[in-house]
């Protein structure tokens, strides 16, 4: 299935947003996330399901004024 | 000094985590100047590169209160967004709440700041929201839940100061129980001690200690200029006069101009 992870095209095999985390390498980092703009939280990644062409934004604590 | 959310901070300086030299010189210069809060953003995490944990390893030990910011949303669904993951991070309520409306000056969409405060306070967030001297949209913003105010000096990053002291006195004097924080625009140390006088409650600034030549030391440079307008402020300074008037008594005074 083809996704969209922080604007780059990813294939992935998963199709919970959990795994796909941890596919893409994300499972141990700290990141919060957002499908198609809408929060989900880490409680709710493994009851989200994923399909093709949908958007992913991982992000994590960086600077800030 | 009043509390932000039930919070009482230790020192009046809110300082950003952006654009330091290094991160060592980042830790210093929270030292020197003694913040008592650092701004945080979110950004796009790659999976092999782990930037944001060791960020936020550096930014545990500086032992300050952790103020995320929704910086560069441009809508109310962008800022609402950031800020659901930023409670997520950082394990916080606090939101520096930042809804950007013209891209030349990053003057904030005050429509849309009004718009999502009200979202996000109804939701328990406490909002600080960046906003513009404007008495207006300030009521408004009280009313959709803030109990905190972020009115700008002047654009971010300009270093230009305080660019309407008219209207920051006006904003004080109206709300004179709310927690009040000058946000962007500082340049200078005396830019901060400016706005302590004019009776603010703290003052948010990065750029201006970041890009100095030699940010330590301007970070001290703060820390003493936030401590000068506090006490100033405190110590209810004299009304200004139109005309002269002599500090040295002129009973006594010799006459000595006898021909």
């Amino acid at each position: 299935m083809n996704i969209i992870v922080n604007g780059e095209y990813k294939n992935i095999s998963s199709v919970n947003m959990k795994e796909a985390m941890s596919e893409l390498g994300y499972e141990k980092l700290k990141c919060a996330t957002a499908l198609n703009s809408k929060f989900v939280s880490v409680e709710d990644r493994n009851f989200t399901t994923l399909k093709e062409g949908d958007k992913i934004e991982v992000l994590s604590p960086q600077q800030g004024g | 000094m009043k509390k932000f959310y039930g919070v009482e901070i230790d020192s009046p300086l809110m300082l950003g985590t952006a654009q330091y030299p290094s991160p060592s010189i980042l830790i210093s210069c929270f030292k020197k100047s003694k913040a008592s809060v650092a701004t945080v953003s979110l950004r796009r995490e790659s999976s092999t590169s782990n930037s944001g944990k060791e960020f936020w390893s550096i930014i545990k030990k500086l032992n300050v209160h952790i103020l995320p910011n929704t910086a560069g949303c441009h809508s109310v669904k962008e800022a609402v967004t950031t800020a659901h993951m930023a409670r997520e991070i950082f394990n916080t309520k606090w939101i520096k709440l930042e809804v950007i409306g013209e891209e030349d000056t990053l003057q904030p969409d005050v429509f849309g700041l009004v718009e999502a405060s009200k979202i996000l306070s109804d939701e328990g967030f406490e909002v600080f929201p960046y906003t513009t001297e404007d008495l207006v949209v300030a009521e408004k913003l009280l009313n959709s839940g803030c109990k905190v105010l972020m009115p700008w000096g002047s654009p971010i990053g300009s270093g230009q100061g305080l660019n309407n002291v008219f209207g920051l006195k006006a904003l004080r004097s109206h709300f004179p129980e709310i927690p009040m924080v000058i946000d962007a625009g500082i340049g200078l140390p005396s830019h901060a001690t400016k706005a302590m006088e004019l009776g603010f409650d703290a003052v948010l600034l990065n750029t201006a200690v970041a890009k100095a030549g030699d940010p330590i030391m301007m970070a001290e440079a703060f820390s003493y200029a936030i401590l000068s307008g506090l006490l100033g402020k405190k110590a209810d300074p004299m009304e200004p006069r139109d005309m002269a008037v002599p500090s040295t008594p002129i009973f006594g005074k010799a006459l000595l101009d006898d021909d």
